[in-house]
C-alpha cells in the first residue's frame, strides 16, 4: 500500500475501558463476544467513504491501533509501546464512564502519544505535567469515546455527561458516549455517527498534508495536491 | 488502672498502624485505580494493624514495657481477632468479589459467596490432617488448631519468597548474568514487530474488502452458529468464504506471533536499562552487594540441608549463643542479661522492620504486575490474607530468635504448637524453593540468548 493511503488513528486508554470491544464494533458493527487481555497491540481495519455523497469521494482504510496497558507501566513497556506511536494520523481516547480515574489517566496518555510523536529527538516538550495550550495547537485530531454508559443509572447520568464535556473541552475534542455491546449507539443517522464520521474525514484529510522533514527532525504540515507522494521522518 | 492505660497505649498503636496501612492503599497499591469498594480498604488495613500490633507486643515483651498481665490479655485478644479476620472475612470477601466479577451468577452473590468460603474452610480443615502439628486432645474451635493450619500455610509462603528471594536477589543485583544487549538488537526486534503488524493491517484490509464486497451484493455472511449451521457449511461453502477463513488463520499467527516480538521488546529494552543502572554508582553497589547475598544464599542453603540431614533443630538462639561465644572464647566479661535484651530487640526489631518492608514491597510489586481494573479488588483481598498469614508465622518462627526467658508468652499464648516441627517444614520448603529457583532461573537464563541469537 502506498504510504499515502495509510490512515493510523491510535486508540488509548486504561486497561479494563473496553478499547478492543470499541474498535471491534467500529470494525465489525458486532459486538465482541469474548474480550480478553489486549498484549502489545492489536489491529483492525474500518472501511471509511471520506466526503460521501460528494464529487470527491474517496474510500480510505482506517488503521485502528489498540495498543494494552496501564498509564503506570515500568518503563521499558512504556518504551516499547512508543513503537507504535510513529506516524500517528489521530487518536482516540477511551476512558471509562464508571470509572472516574481512568478519564484522569487521559491527559498522562495523551501526552505519552503525543510527546512521542512531535518529538522524536527524545526531547520533551512539558515536564509531564497536563499543559492545555499544548492541546490548543496540536494538529492530530483527538476523540473521546465514553464506555460502559449503560451501567450508569438514570440519576447520576447528568453529572457524568457533564464531567465528559467538560473532559473533552479540554482536549479540544468531540465526544461520544456509548456502550459498546450495543451497536445501536453508532447507528447510522445517528448524532453519535455523525460526530465519528467527521473525525474519520479529519483523519483522513490530514494524510492529504504532506510532511516536509528539516534539519532537526521537525515535521511542518504542507498541504499539496494529492499528486505528491509522502516522505517519512528519518529515524 | 494501669490495664486502662496499657489498653489506651495498644489501641492508639493500632490506630497509628491502620493509618499507615490506609495510607499506603491509597499511595502506592491503588494509585492507578479506583477504590470504589471501600470495605476492601478497610480490611486491608484492619489485617496489616492487628498484624503489626502482633510484633509491637513482641518488642513491648523484650523491653518490658506494660504490665505482663495486660500484655497476655493484649496477645490473646489480637491473636482472636487476626484469626477471625484471616479465616472468616477476608476468605468470604474475596468469593464475594469473585463471584460479582462472574456475570452468570450476579443474582445470587451472597449465596455462592457462602459456598466459596464454606469449600475454603473444608479444605482449609483437611489441610492440618497431615501435618503433626497438634496434640489431640484440644476441641475443634480452639486457637491452637487454627493458629496451627494458619501457622501451616504461612510457614510454606515465607520459605516459599525467602527461597526465591534468596536466589533471586543475587541474580538481579549481579551484573555478571545481565545479557549483552546492544541498540541494534532492539531496532531490529522492533522492525520485526512493525513488519509484523504492518502484515496483519494489510490481511485485515482485504478481509474488510471482502466483506464489504459481500455485504453490498447481498450475500451476508453468518458464521455457522449452532449445531444445523456447522453441518450446513461442511456441504455448501461459498468460495469467498473459505478463502477467508484461510486469511482469517494467518491473521491469527501473526497476531500471535506480534505478541510475542513485543514482549521480547519490552524485556529487551527492560535488560538495556539494567545495563545502564549497573553502570551507576548505586548499581556497582548493588553489584558488590549481590556477590555478598550470593555467599549468603549458598551459606543458608547449606545449612537448611544440615538442619535436615542431621535432624536438628537448633536450641539456643542467635543471641545467647552470640554472648556465650565472646564471654568463653573471647573472655569478655559483661552483664548477660542486660545486653541480651537489647541485642535481641535490635535484632528481633530489624528481623520484623525488613521482613515488613520486604513483604510490602513484593506486595506491591506483583500488585502492579498481575492487577487490572476488574481483578484489582480480587487481589488486594489475596495479598491481604497472604500478609496476615505471613506476619502469624513469622511470630511462630521468631521465638527461635529470643532467649528463653522471652518465648514465654509465646509459648503461653499460642498453647502446645509443636514449633520444631514448623521450622523443620521452614527448611524443607526453604530447600525445595531455592533449588527449584536457581533450576528456573538457569533454564530462563540459557533460553533467552538462544533466543536473539536466531534473528
Amino acid at each position: 500500500m502506498a504510504a499515502l493511503d495509510r490512515v493510523k488513528v491510535l486508540v488509548l486508554g486504561d486497561s479494563g475501558v473496553g478499547k478492543s470491544s470499541l474498535v471491534h464494533l467500529l470494525c465489525q458493527n458486532q459486538m465482541l463476544g469474548n474480550p480478553s487481555w489486549t498484549v502489545g497491540c492489536s489491529v483492525d481495519v474500518r472501511i471509511h467513504d471520506y466526503k460521501e455523497g460528494t464529487p470527491e469521494e474517496k474510500t480510505y482504510y482506517i488503521e485502528l491501533w489498540d495498543v494494552g496497558g496501564s498509564v503506570g507501566s515500568a518503563t521499558s513497556v512504556k518504551s516499547t509501546r512508543a513503537v507504535f506511536y510513529n506516524l500517528l494520523n489521530g487518536i482516540i481516547l477511551v476512558h471509562d464512564l464508571t470509572n472516574k480515574k481512568s478519564s484522569q489517566n487521559l491527559y498522562r496518555w495523551s501526552l505519552e502519544a503525543l510527546n512521542r510523536d512531535v518529538a522524536p529527538a527524545g526531547v520533551l516538550v512539558t515536564n509531564g505535567d497536563y499543559d492545555r495550550e499544548q492541546f490548543a495547537d496540536n494538529q492530530i485530531p483527538l476523540l473521546v469515546i465514553g464506555t460502559k454508559l449503560d451501567q450508569i443509572p438514570e440519576t447520576k447520568r447528568n453529572e457524568v455527561l457533564t464531567r465528559t464535556a467538560f473532559l473533552a473541552e479540554d482536549f479540544n475534542a468531540e465526544e461520544i458516549n456509548l456502550d459498546c455491546t450495543n451497536p445501536r449507539y453508532l447507528a447510522a443517522g445517528s448524532s453519535n455517527a455523525v460526530k465519528l464520521s467527521r473525525f474519520f474525514d479529519k483523519v483522513s484529510f490530514s494524510t492529504d498534508s504532506v510532511w516536509v522533514v528539516l534539519g532537526e527532525q521537525v515535521r511542518l504540515p504542507e498541504i499539496l495536491p494529492k499528486a505528491q507522494g509522502s516522505s517519512e521522518p528519518l529515524k | 488502672m494501669s490495664f486502662l492505660i496499657d489498653s489506651s497505649i495498644m489501641v492508639t498503636s493500632q490506630v497509628l498502624f491502620f493509618g499507615f496501612g490506609w495510607l499506603f492503599f491509597m499511595r502506592q497499591l491503588f494509585k492507578d485505580y479506583e477504590v470504589r469498594q471501600y470495605v476492601v480498604q478497610v480490611i486491608f488495613s484492619v489485617t496489616f494493624a492487628f498484624s503489626c500490633t502482633m510484633f509491637e507486643l513482641i518488642i513491648f515483651e523484650i523491653l518490658g514495657v506494660l504490665n505482663s498481665s495486660s500484655r497476655y490479655f493484649h496477645w490473646k485478644l489480637n491473636l482472636c481477632v487476626i484469626l477471625l479476620i484471616l479465616v472468616f472475612m477476608v476468605p468470604f470477601y474475596i468469593g464475594y468479589f469473585v463471584v460479582s466479577n462472574i456475570r452468570l451468577l450476579h443474582r445470587q452473590k451472597l449465596l455462592f459467596a457462602c459456598l466459596l468460603w464454606l469449600t475454603f474452610m473444608y479444605f482449609f480443615w483437611k489441610l492440618g490432617d497431615p501435618f503433626p502439628i497438634l496434640s489431640p486432645k484440644h476441641g475443634i474451635l480452639s486457637i491452637e488448631q487454627l493458629i496451627s493450619r494458619v501457622g501451616v500455610i504461612g510457614v510454606t509462603l515465607m520459605a516459599l519468597l525467602s527461597g526465591f528471594g534468596a536466589v533471586n536477589c543475587p541474580y538481579t543485583y549481579m551484573s555478571y548474568f545481565l545479557r549483552n544487549v546492544t541498540d541494534a538488537d532492539i531496532l531490529a526486534l522492533e522492525r520485526r514487530l512493525l513488519q509484523t503488524m504492518d502484515m496483519i493491517v494489510s490481511k485485515k484490509k482485504r478481509i474488510a474488502v471482502a466483506h464489504r464486497t459481500m455485504f453490498q451484493r447481498g450475500e451476508v455472511h453468518n458464521k455457522p452458529t449452532g449445531f444445523w449451521g456447522m453441518i450446513k457449511s461442511v456441504t455448501t461453502s461459498v468460495a469467498g468464504s473459505e478463502n477467508l477463513s484461510l486469511i482469517q488463520q494467518e491473521v491469527d499467527a501473526l497476531e500471535e506471533l506480534s505478541r510475542q516480538l513485543f514482549l521480547e521488546t519490552a524485556d529487551l529494552h527492560a535488560t538495556k536499562e539494567r545495563i545502564e543502572y549497573s553502570k551507576t554508582f548505586q548499581g556497582k553497589y548493588f553489584n558488590v552487594l549481590g556477590y555478598f547475598f550470593s555467599i549468603y544464599c549458598v551459606w543458608k542453603i547449606f545449612m537448611a540441608t544440615i538442619n535436615i540431614v542431621f535432624d536438628r533443630v537448633g536450641k539456643t538462639d542467635p543471641v545467647t549463643r552470640g554472648i556465650e561465644i565472646t564471654v568463653n572464647y573471647l573472655g569478655i566479661q559483661f552483664d548477660v542479661k542486660f545486653w541480651s535484651q537489647h541485642i535481641s530487640f535490635i535484632l528481633v526489631g530489624i528481623i520484623i522492620v525488613t521482613s515488613i518492608r520486604g513483604l510490602l514491597i513484593t506486595l506491591t510489586k506483583f500488585f502492579y504486575a498481575i492487577s487490572s481494573s476488574k481483578s484489582s479488588n480480587v487481589i488486594v483481598l489475596l495479598l491481604a490474607q497472604i500478609m496476615g498469614m505471613y506476619f502469624v508465622s513469622s511470630v511462630l518462627l521468631i521465638r527461635m530468635s529470643m532467649p528463653l526467658e522471652y518465648r514465654t508468652i509465646i509459648t503461653e499464648v499460642l498453647g502446645e504448637l509443636q514449633f520444631n516441627f514448623y521450622h523443620r517444614w521452614f527448611d524443607v520448603i526453604f530447600l525445595v524453593s531455592a533449588l527449584s529457583s536457581i533450576l528456573f532461573l538457569y533454564l530462563a537464563h540459557k533460553q533467552a540468548p538462544e533466543k536473539h541469537m536466531a534473528l
